[in-house]
């Protein structure tokens, strides 16, 4: 392991602790409430970022592949009432399967096909369960949430430890398609697709890749939502707000490496927090979009980027 | 029962190639990801609801806003010139992004200062039908139809016979090229992204005519333009009619047959397909 490894899986290590510690200290729920939402957003900005960010790739149907997730657990609740852990890993195979069929058919075109075509998949979703009694249609379902596991002494305490180890898994993950040759291939095809193809990266296959695995991410994020309501319906899980996020995250954390979608969903998640509870789920909205398009267009590289260029200790590799 | 979803599915047809038309010129013919359209067609709207409260007809409302909405077009284009295209690298992502920040921003300033609640128009050929045997259509409808084909027919005819019109065809073939011919590709395209804007206005005034509507109005728009551009063949003035009409005629089908819960998936189901089938479109260039 090189040093750069040894720091992640410390600082891994460190946040796991700290969640623990703050399950183990903290009584006031809300706490794990509120916190459970921005892991849930590290998880979906990471996913986002692997497609976006690497590959050049903008993905505006996040919402589909979260709220698939999270239905996929609804019917595996209602038929086999399977637990958590086999409801995450379905819920990760049918919407990175999801991912792969809607690369499959645009990633052929430019890239705003492929924009719009996620748009496109995430309004048909949502109509089809919509239209879909067996889990609730348009007016929802209730979900009763089996007793908290011990030593967890809440149900929601124990979600926010499993958002907390996804939150890891999702960061690590990408962090090796960074490194790897995966993430050298999906920078050469951002910077330009014909070149790379023309040196030999198997371009097609890469951003097939990219797709399934950011898409199984997405819904794996979503999977627990159901339980961490008790509720779910479609409007609410199908929103194109959690596709703004998902874009507005890694842009105003800095795209171009797995820590900037981290930085992006902790910073712009806790704003968000706090307005909604303070001013208005509207005023959120607004904010997230104003930060968004001032980032795109005054600090593409995104506050690790402005980071990186206050310190300057050492030059990050370049940006845009 | 399929006759008469074939004839309001052509009358609404062409309405949708006319809240399109913009779209085509913007996305179709310069490439900027507009995917805030929709966004400008219900910011249309509301312009015109705000003037239809002062005793304004809507049409000569969106008739009377287009030169302010040609205005904020320029300065818009301009502003995406300076910040993206002109920096030249990775425009794709971030011009993206900024569409669907400036669309969300749109959504969410209406619904703070309107409300969330739909909003409708008054006229006199707003409520009546034509009653022909069983069929009734509504004037709306027609009104919409009419003023569509005009638009539609006028933005056709103006980039096909002007000077300036030919100039915008010839950026979209190659801007290298004209500005060899010592022609300003940028002040081309700026002026072109002023008249797609510019149709918005008058789309958004047909909009709120044949329906009601509300903030989130521009997500379903989304589809429906995006799907008569991309299905059109990109830039294509004629393969718009025809793509709306296309469009409306099978809207109008699946709700009859499948009931109205079932329309916001048709505009997008269509694109998919045509995407997976035919990605020029019908009369792609």
């Amino acid at each position: 392991m090189n040093r750069n490894s040894t720091i992640f899986w410390s600082g891994a290590a460190a946040a796991l602790a700290a969640a623990l510690l703050l399950v183990a200290t903290v009584r006031n729920e809300y706490v794990f409430f509120a916190s459970y939402v921005v892991l849930q957003f590290i998880v979906l900005a990471t996913a986002w970022n692997i497609l976006g960010g690497y590959a050049g790739y903008v993905n505006f149907g996040s919402s589909a592949f979260f709220g698939i997730g999270a239905y996929t657990s609804v019917v595996l609740i209602n038929y086999l009432g399977a637990p958590l852990p086999v409801q995450i890993l379905a819920a990760a195979a049918v919407s990175g399967a999801l991912g792969y069929a809607t690369g499959l058919l645009t990633l052929r075109l430019r890239g705003i096909f492929y924009s719009i075509a996620t748009v496109a998949v995430a309004i048909i979703i949502e109509t089809l369960i919509v239209n879909w009694r067996y889990v609730g249609g348009s007016t929802g379902i209730q979900i009763l949430r089996p007793p908290a596991t011990p030593p967890f002494e809440s149900y929601t305490k124990m979600l926010f430890i499993v958002m907390t180890l996804m939150a890891i898994a999702a960061t690590a993950i990408a962090r090796y398609i960074e490194t790897s040759w995966i993430g050298r291939g999906l920078r050469a095809l951002r910077d330009g697709e014909v070149a790379a193809e023309g040196c030999g990266v198997p371009t097609l296959k890469l951003k097939l890749l990219a797709c399934t695995i950011s898409g199984a991410l997405m819904g794996a994020a979503g999977a627990p939502l159901a339980m961490y309501q008790s509720y779910i319906e479609p409007v609410s899980t199908f929103s194109l707000n959690y596709s703004m996020a998902a874009v507005a995250m890694p842009m105003i954390g800095g795209s171009s490496s797995w820590i900037g979608p981290v930085v992006g969903a902790i910073v712009l998640g806790s704003i968000q927090q706090i307005v909604t509870v303070t001013i208005s789920n509207e005023a959120n909205v607004l904010i997230v979009g104003l930060i968004l398009v001032l980032f795109v267009v005054a600090a593409p590289s995104g506050i690790v980027g402005l980071a990186s260029r206050l310190s300057k200790t050492r030059s990050a590799p370049d940006r845009l | 029962m399929l006759g008469e979803a074939v004839i309001f599915g052509t009358l609404v047809g062409c309405f949708y190639a006319a809240v399109s038309v913009g779209l085509s010129v913007s996305f179709g013919l310069l490439d900027v990801p507009q995917i805030a359209h929709p966004a400008f067609l219900v910011v249309g709207s509301y312009g015109v609801y705000l003037l239809a409260q002062r005793n304004w007809d809507p049409i000569v409302a969106g008739v009377v806003l287009a030169p302010v909405f040609f205005a904020a077009g320029i300065l818009a284009y301009r502003f995406y010139y300076e910040v993206f295209e002109k920096r030249g690298t990775d425009v794709g992502v971030r011009g993206l992004a900024f569409f669907f920040g400036i669309a969300f921003i749109i959504e969410v300033l209406l619904i703070m200062g309107f409300g969330v609640d739909q909003r409708s128009v008054d006229a006199p050929y707003i409520g009546s039908s034509l009653e022909l045997g069983e069929l009734r259509i509504p004037i709306r409808l027609l009104v919409a139809f009419v003023i569509a084909l005009a638009l539609t027919g006028g933005l056709s005819l103006y980039l096909s016979t002007t000077f300036t019109g030919r100039a915008i065809k010839a950026v979209a073939q190659d801007e290298g090229a004209l500005r060899l011919m010592g022609a300003n590709p940028v002040r081309i395209k700026q002026w072109a992204f002023g008249i797609a804007t510019a149709t918005s206005a008058i789309a958004g005034a047909m909009l709120i005519v044949v329906s009601p509507v509300d903030p989130n109005l521009d997500r379903v728009y989304i589809g429906r333009t995006f799907c008569v551009v991309v299905l059109a063949g990109l830039g294509s003035m004629g393969g718009t009619l025809l793509a709306g009409i296309i469009l409306g005629v099978t809207e109008s089908i699946v709700l009859t047959m499948f009931g109205a819960s079932w329309a916001p998936a048709v505009a997008f189901g269509l694109l998919l397909v045509v995407l997976g089938v035919r990605p020029q479109g019908l009369l792609g260039r």
